[in-house]
């Protein structure tokens, strides 16, 4: 009896610290790129991070059915802001695993689909 | 919350992101950066109901020689730089074709591109509604819906439509194109919402011809309408009474 009691404790607190590590981790950045950017983004980096990919898709059929362009819910605008450089000194494409897409989505293993058709690089939009 | 205004676009779409998450943002995003707003007033929409944009091209003035405009498209738009596995393949968003009446022998070249249509065979029968018409007559493909079935291909009585068979780099970044999907002609659409014409109408005026004329249809005062009172261009197909956007003068 003992030596089911004791058992139970060890789960329970396996269980209590394996809570507590998820419970610190959902509060940390998923990446040290992500962390580190300066400047600003057109929200704050907690709300960008849930919900960009609304505002892109928002954004996307505003643009392309009625031709609305404002700047800042553009990919365009995502992927120029947020260019990382590679060894050349040139923006990196998707392609390398620096990009700045790429470094959260591998991370939660989310496939993006944008850059099969649009550019990943910045470039002045005509 | 009740009388607070959202965009009417935020309607209707099935966006997971709710209106006060959005509205949210906004604030969020005027209070980060002042200055910049997240939803411009109507007047950021470009596509404009009132008008209908269009070509009148004067063949007389065009060269077969000459493809000036073939070629600042495919710049402009990236599609004919592409390397590709089979040529035949290759897009043709406008493509140069040399027309002859047998009847009197009179040869003319012309630039044919995605006509504009008023009442678009491609867009009736796409299933998935990526094939549209915007409000101001530029018929356009969504490519975050096209599934890339190509029955609009087969519908166009143009040709003007190509499909997409490799993987696409590179893209310019105002012109977006990608494997499994249909494109054509977009009357530079990017630029006309800036205010500005397509670049092939740019280009033939570089080439010292302004052969190709841009402008509203549905103004009885543009450039556009009074050419073509005082000339009486024909259209391609004009039996197929498709109302085409595309006008060409000496054919």
């Amino acid at each position: 009896m003992t030596g089911v009691r004791t058992l139970l404790i060890a789960l329970g607190l396996a269980a209590a610290a394996v809570t507590g590590v998820l419970a610190a981790g959902e509060g940390t950045a998923p990446s040290p790129a992500f962390r580190q950017w300066p400047g600003e983004c057109v929200a704050d980096a907690p709300f960008m991070r849930r919900n960009h990919m609304d505002l892109l898709k928002h954004q996307r059929d505003d643009t392309v059915h009625g031709g609305i362009r404002p700047a800042n819910h553009s990919l365009n605008a995502c992927v120029t802001c947020h260019a990382v450089k590679g060894d050349d000194g040139h923006p990196v494409t998707v392609a390398d695993s620096r990009h700045f897409c790429r470094t959260c989505h591998d991370t939660t293993a989310v496939r993006v689909d944008c850059f099969s058709c649009h550019t990943s690089t910045p470039g002045v939009a005509k | 919350m009740k009388d607070v205004k959202t965009p009417p676009s935020a309607e209707g779409r099935g966006d997971t992101v709710s209106r006060r998450s959005l509205l949210g943002a906004a604030l969020a995003a005027v209070t980060l950066a002042p200055g910049i707003t997240l939803y411009a007033g109507p007047a950021a929409a470009a596509a404009d109901g009132a008008k209908r944009w269009g070509l009148l091209i004067d063949t007389t003035r065009c060269d077969s020689g000459c493809s000036a405009c073939v070629t600042a498209c495919g710049a402009e738009h990236g599609w004919s730089d592409a390397g590709r596995a089979r040529p035949d393949q290759a897009p043709q968003w406008v493509r140069k074709v040399d027309v002859r009446d047998p009847a009197t022998g009179r040869t003319a070249s012309l630039p044919i591109m995605c006509q504009h249509c008023a009442k678009p065979p491609c867009v009736d029968v796409c299933p998935t509604g990526a094939s549209f018409k915007r409000a101001d007559g530029i018929v356009l493909v969504d490519r975050h819906i096209c599934i890339g079935c190509r029955y609009c291909m087969m519908a166009c009585p143009y040709k003007a439509r190509s499909f997409v068979h490799e993987p696409v780099t590179g893209q310019r970044p105002g012109s977006p194109r990608g494997m499994g999907t249909v494109e054509a002609c977009n009357l530079c659409v990017t630029r006309v919402d800036a205010g500005g014409r397509p670049v092939c109408v740019d280009a033939c005026a570089g080439a010292g011809r302004s052969a190709i004329l841009f402008g509203d249809l549905d103004d009885p005062g543009s450039a556009i309408s009074r050419r073509i009172r005082e000339v009486a261009p024909a259209r391609i197909r004009d039996d197929l009474r498709l109302d085409t956007g595309v006008y060409y003068q000496g054919i």
